[in-house]
């Protein structure tokens, strides 16, 4: 899938990574963000997925690379590793995308102007929805979603780590994300 | 967030302590003693066991829970690891349904057709249908558990060798219970026991092993 020198030097760097070498993870990671993009825009592209969610695909494929690096097998190459990874997380947003859009533009007309009205989300809407999450979650979205504060300032709040705080983000937005998708549907 | 800002981040956590493959080896071990405290303490040996082990029978059902257990247990791991395929293991696992032909077709030949009926239902079939699933159930939760930390392509799929192994491990020990020797009893019961603990693992891989 990409040449083979550069999927050695991934390589290199990803094992040191999983040695503890901070440095050569962060270049790990940078390495390979481009071609991610690359990938994912393409795929955007013939599938008619617009340019924007490009953006929110490499950085899903990020956190997943982070999240389930351990289950690289250090003696084989990266690349078919990574390229499933990727694969799953595009399948994974353009499911989601589906979801939304595959909705004929008749079935909908009725109720267009109706729901421009009712726009945004209200304070009583927010605490509604925020009720569904365990009460770690409601915190740190609370905290980074609404008042704004860094991932920093909340791990240092709640005694988390860093990653910790990031993850729990990830998912309780994730279900906030399939609620919002369930009620409007 | 900018992309950049979300590599900086992930870079400073530290890195998991251990390798998917170790902790997988670790859920193994740990699936099999689970699996023989529940054995030791709701059925144990059966009494004759001496006399079985020199018996052909006997012997030949470990021929075929053992590979079975192995067989799946390298699937499921290989499953779990993004871009790699079922591999080597596939074969072995193969080789159960295989051998278990063989041998069904030998104990027919060998075996009174008089006889075939009462060998296939031996005497506690129930037992087998109940035992197995209850020894086989630890054994999958510490797999799944250990394999949500991998990242399986096809959840389902890596779940359902998941069970076979786990319902392997329980056959294994369930078979130094079992007075039903004949390969037809094998054929019938194990496998239906096995698997139902296939389709409880696709279930439950389809549910906890979504990443």
């Amino acid at each position: 899938m990409w040449d083979q020198g550069l999927e050695q030097e991934w390589a290199e760097l990803m094992r040191m990574a999983l040695a503890g070498d901070s440095g050569a993870y962060r270049q790990f990671l940078l390495c390979v963000t481009p071609h991610l993009r690359a990938m994912a825009r393409s795929r955007c592209r013939t599938l008619g997925a617009p340019d924007s969610e490009t953006e929110d695909i490499v950085q899903e494929v990020l956190l997943a690379i982070h999240l389930k690096r351990g289950s690289w097998d250090s003696s084989r190459p990266i690349g078919p590793w990574i390229g499933a990874i990727v694969r799953n997380k595009i399948i994974d947003a353009l499911r989601r995308r589906g979801r939304r859009t595959n909705v004929p533009i008749e079935d909908v007309m009725d109720t267009l102007a109706a729901e421009e009205q009712s726009g945004g989300l209200t304070q009583l809407d927010i605490d509604s929805h925020l009720a569904t999450l365990k009460r770690r979650q409601q915190d740190i979205v609370r905290s980074i979603s609404i008042d704004g504060d860094s991932i920093r300032e909340t791990a240092s709040r709640f005694k988390m780590t860093e990653g910790a705080v990031r993850v729990a983000l990830h998912r309780a937005l994730k279900s906030l994300a399939q609620l919002c998708r369930i009620q409007s549907t | 967030m900018r992309t950049e800002d979300l590599i900086d981040r992930l870079a400073l956590d530290p890195p998991p302590r251990f390798g998917f493959g170790t902790v997988f080896l670790a859920a193994t071990l740990l699936s099999i003693l689970v699996a023989g405290v529940v054995f030791l303490a709701v059925i144990g040996v059966r009494p004759d066991i001496g006399l079985a082990a020199e018996s052909a029978r006997f012997l030949f059902k470990f021929v075929a829970t053992i590979p079975l257990a192995l067989g799946a247990l390298g699937v499921a791991l290989r499953l779990s690891r993004p871009g790699m395929a079922a591999g080597g293991w596939r074969l072995v696992l193969g080789a159960v349904p295989v051998l278990l032909a063989t041998a069904v077709a030998l104990e027919l030949h060998q075996v009174p057709a008089s006889l075939w009926q009462s060998r296939l239902v031996g005497a506690n079939a129930g037992f087998c249908l109940g035992l197995i699933p209850l020894m086989a159930f630890g054994p999958l939760v510490l797999l799944i558990t250990v394999m949500r930390r991998g990242a399986p392509e096809r959840p389902a799929l890596a779940g359902g060798f998941a069970g076979l192994a786990a319902g392997g491990i329980a056959a294994t020990f369930y078979a130094l219970h079992c007075p039903d020797d004949s390969p037809l009893f094998l054929a019938a019961w194990y496998s239906a026991a096995v698997l139902l603990m296939g389709v409880a693992g696709c279930l439950a891989g389809r549910r906890f092993l979504r990443w």
